[in-house]
């Protein structure tokens, strides 16, 4: 008898098929692996385009995977793409052999998300080879990213309700520290220690725009920009870019680089739930479940992460929702070092992360991909590189912890 | 050391069909929250479209304008003023200003009552301690 197609009424039926199981969770490991991987060295890019960047990123992650523009079939980008979608892109590098094209935007983890999407998209054997990239110049622009109001454009429903507040992204990510703190006793102290680690292993990245290694007082004493959050608490604002080429395995075992399998991902939406607000927890407890369970593995197994950090507070909420530690436990969780490489439990954002190194186009995504990869290869520098560096995750999160956001986990297997 | 709120001038809401219902509500001094016939909970912000079934079996219902403080910050600078999340009685959280009090003072759980303020489009709820 075939499968009934029609549902009744309003009401879901889908809790009558209680065996339902997602196809991942069925299925076999994907056959993606990341063959290619390039961040842009610039922070800031005067006298360049954002299509010249997004062109100069592509470049560099084809000269790093050893292929050629016209091996790309699938291409993916986001809203920092000039254009529609991907099609300004897609001609100005001249991508003539393009079989998929995905343009998801969920801001700053896009790019996270789209490695799962090149990943099934190569597993349905519907194309070989996918770009995806990054650009923007947000600091040539003089953006104030994080302390100003800013409006998506007309039409769009949740404005009219909150830009009248003042809302920015500080305040926004600031109230959900202070749920945490008022919830779960976490401190300022606890947060900056997130920055700590950061700036420890920025000082080895020669492009960071931040290498100076700084204390928890440093971070604590930074003057207030919105209360919980201190200047030192929130990421930098600076140009550039990132690639990465996601390919299926007979090419990648062609190509002469480490072998970096897309071993499971997942993605997730979280928004204010019509009044329901809870700003506990990110859209990454779901977007993790899946990555986890289509890997087959648990956080504990994980060597490295790279963990989204607009704000200290966003790294605390994703290392407890991906269950590196439990709800409430993220402050003690990251004190005294534990997330420094060489020192602690969990090395995180070896290249120096959002808050020190780079986070071009006010997205931090891409680069969080970048050193995972560069860590699961055994590339990353030689001061913070993991011995073992067999499993390692990047968690994207974009758009408002506090209102609407989109969340991608990666987890990505030296093979 | 106080830190009064800097009376600012909010930006006006853009108005739409949809949320008309509520602006011209706020223009008699009313906070109108959604309610859905279907399930009866009630929402925030009010639509023609139920959240939870998406019929448009819904209504606009005003709310007493009392609620606590769910979460806050203080956007420092020259101009500081608070943005917070406030849990009203009827039982939706809404995103506004606390306003017309020391901003150190804020807390949150925090009783509030709503206060409207001029924009030069509609006014907008905010609150203020009770």
């Amino acid at each position: 008898m075939p499968p009934r197609l029609t549902r009744g009424g309003i009401r879901s039926t889908l809790h009558l098929y209680p065996e339902r199981k997602h196809r991942h969770e069925r299925n076999s490991m994907s056959q993606a692996y990341i063959v290619g991987a390039f961040e842009h060295p610039t922070r800031k890019a005067d006298t360049k385009s954002i299509a010249q960047l997004h062109a100069e990123v592509a470049y560099g992650a084809l000269q790093d995977a050893g292929l050629s523009v016209d091996d790309i079939d699938g291409y993916l980008c986001a809203g920092d793409a000039p254009g529609m979608g991907g099609l300004s892109m897609a001609e100005y590098m001249n991508l003539r052999k393009l079989r998929y094209i995905d343009s998801t935007d969920t801001g700053g983890s896009s790019y996270v998300i789209h490695v799962g999407h090149a990943a099934d998209m190569i597993a349905q054997g519907k194309c070989d080879v996918c770009l995806i990239t990054l650009a923007g110049r947000p600091r040539a622009e003089g953006m104030q990213t994080g302390t100003a109001v800013r409006s998506a454009g007309s039409g769009v429903p949740d404005e009219p309700f909150e830009l009248p507040m003042g809302r920015t992204i500080a305040t926004m990510h600031a109230m959900v520290a202070q749920r945490h703190m008022y919830e779960y006793g976490t401190t300022s102290e606890q947060l900056a220690w997130v920055k700590v680690a950061a700036s420890h292993h920025a000082q080895h990245n020669e492009h960071a725009m931040l290498r100076k290694v700084v204390t928890v007082e440093d971070v604590v004493n930074s003057p207030m920009i919105a209360d919980p959050l201190h200047r030192l608490d929130c990421c930098v604002i600076s140009d550039g870019g990132g690639a990465i080429i996601v390919a299926r395995e007979e090419i990648a075992r062609k190509l002469k680089r480490p072998l970096v399998k897309v071993r499971g991902y997942g993605e997730a939406v979280k928004h204010q739930m019509a009044g329901a607000v809870d700003l506990s927890y990110s859209a990454s407890v779901q977007s993790g479940k899946t990555a986890f369970s289509m890997a087959g593995c648990k956080p504990s197994d994980i060597k490295y992460a790279s963990i989204y950090d607009s704000f200290t507070i966003s790294v605390v909420l994703q290392l407890e929702d991906l269950g590196f530690c439990e709800k409430g436990q993220g402050g003690k969780f990251v004190a005294d070092g534990n997330l420094i490489s060489g020192v602690g439990k969990l090395p995180f954002n070896t290249d120096g992360g959002g808050l020190c190194n780079n986070h071009p186009s006010n997205r931090g995504g891409m680069t969080k991909v970048i050193e995972a990869v560069r860590q699961a290869r055994g590339e990353a520098h030689p001061a913070v590189q993991v011995k073992n560096h067999d499993l390692v995750l990047a968690n994207g999160k974009g758009g408002s912890l506090c209102t609407r956001h989109g969340c991608g986990t990666v987890i990505l297997e030296a093979v | 050391m106080a830190t009064p709120a800097f009376d600012r001038i909010p930006v006006s809401p853009n108005e739409d069909p949809d949320n008309k219902p509520f602006f011209d509500a706020a223009r008699e001094g009313k906070l109108l929250i959604g309610k859905c016939l279907d399930t009866g909970k009630t929402f925030f912000p009010p639509r023609h479209v139920s959240p939870f079934t998406l019929s448009n079996n819904v209504e606009f219902v005003e709310s007493k304008g009392l609620g606590k403080i769910y979460s806050w910050s203080v956007q420092r600078g020259k101009e500081p003023y608070c943005l917070a999340y406030v849990t009203l009685e009827e039982g939706p959280t809404v995103m506004s200003n606390i306003i017309q009090t020391d901003l150190d003072a804020v807390k949150i759980g925090q009783s509030v009552k709503l206060v409207f303020k001029a924009t030069e489009g509609a006014p907008v709820p905010m609150f203020t301690p009770v």
